[in-house]
């Protein structure tokens, strides 16, 4: 049907003009050191908001979930990489729902 | 700051970072691609907008509309909402960019700020180098929209076991990202904490529940963010913003 396109095209118009607008428009270093201090601290807010409670409702068992949490916190205190962290938390998940 | 480094391994870097966020991105537009057959999409259309819009909280709210025949108009004021935290994100990109960058990066790199891409992004010292972010995309854009496309086409084939292993990937990178600047800076460490306490409360508040995902990150992001700026003006953020 393509009138879906269209509805695809307005969704995509919008999203890139959210996320292109900011990285063309703002051209220099921004003085202010509380805007600069927001934006220090907005990548670790938004990502820890994202992260919990959602972790927890996205296995099937919550407990599976609680799990991976607590190993993928421990698995990056110990400096594990973007991949090992991730795996871990799903290999965890993965033993966890065979066994429970 | 020293100049961004231009060796070839920088592409490779951002494939490697970018193959957990493929995989994550995979069981995740597994199940939108559920939702968007449901909605009537056929494979071509779910993979399309996958491709253009890379957003899972934006896709499925907009999936949800075509389901139910909305108008334009409500689709643009809720594609504004679900993906307006991209614009915070972009911000602080904003401030991570080489002033001598070529002006088209911006438009190629820009149109895929996604969470997770943001998030190993920003991880990196220095100057932003967009052959990172098109290393990422090159794996990153074929998971989420073959997932798409594969969900759409097969329903609820994959073993619900493997999806639900599968979707925590996401978040064991998002707390690869934040947990070690934690260990660093006592106040990073308290904006985590506080920021799970504070989204926890969110989801189990009936009167707050209500308030959706998207908004919620905005709300909280904002206000985390602004408090801790307040009492904790950032030194490393006057170096390194």
């Amino acid at each position: 049907m393509p009138r879906n396109y269209v509805y695809i095209l307005v969704c995509f118009a919008v999203i890139y003009a959210i996320r292109v607008l900011p990285l063309t428009l703002i051209r220099r270093p921004i003085r202010s050191v509380f805007i600069r201090s927001f934006l220090y601290y907005v990548p670790y807010v938004t990502l820890a908001v994202m992260t919990f409670p959602a972790i927890i409702r996205a296995t099937d068992v919550p407990a599976a979930g609680i799990a991976a949490l607590l190993v993928g916190v421990a698995a990056a205190w110990w400096k594990g990489s973007l991949l090992q962290v991730a795996a871990a938390c799903c290999a965890v998940v993965f033993v966890l729902e065979l066994i429970l | 700051m020293n100049e961004t480094k231009k060796t070839p391994s920088v592409f490779w870097e951002g494939v490697r970072d970018g193959i957990p966020i493929a995989l994550g991105y995979f069981a995740v537009s597994f199940s939108l691609g559920i939702a968007g057959r449901s909605a009537g999409l056929t494979v071509a259309q779910g993979m399309i907008a996958s491709v253009l819009c890379m957003a899972s909280a934006g896709q499925y709210a907009l999936f949800t509309l075509i389901g139910a025949s909305a108008s334009l108009w409500e689709v643009a004021v809720v594609s504004l909402i679900t993906n307006a935290r991209y614009f915070l994100m972009s911000c602080a990109l904003s401030q991570r960019i080489d002033p001598g960058m070529k002006n088209y990066h911006r438009f190629i790199f820009g149109g895929v700020v996604t969470d997770e891409i943001f998030g190993i992004s920003i991880a990196r010292p220095g100057y932003l180098d967009p052959r990172y972010n098109y290393g990422a995309m090159a794996v990153a854009i074929p998971g989420w929209s073959v997932g798409t496309g594969l969900g759409i086409l097969m329903g609820n084939l994959l073993p619900g076991r493997i999806v639900s292993a599968l979707s925590v990937a996401l978040y064991g990178m998002f707390l690869a990202i934040i947990i070690p600047p934690a260990k660093k800076d006592k106040v990073v460490a308290g904006c985590v904490a506080l920021s799970f306490a504070a989204s926890y409360a969110f989801d189990v508040i009936p009167r707050l529940a209500t308030v959706s995902a998207g908004t919620r990150t905005i709300l909280l992001t904002v206000a985390i963010s602004a408090l801790a700026a307040l009492l904790f003006p950032a030194k490393e953020a006057a170096e390194n913003a």
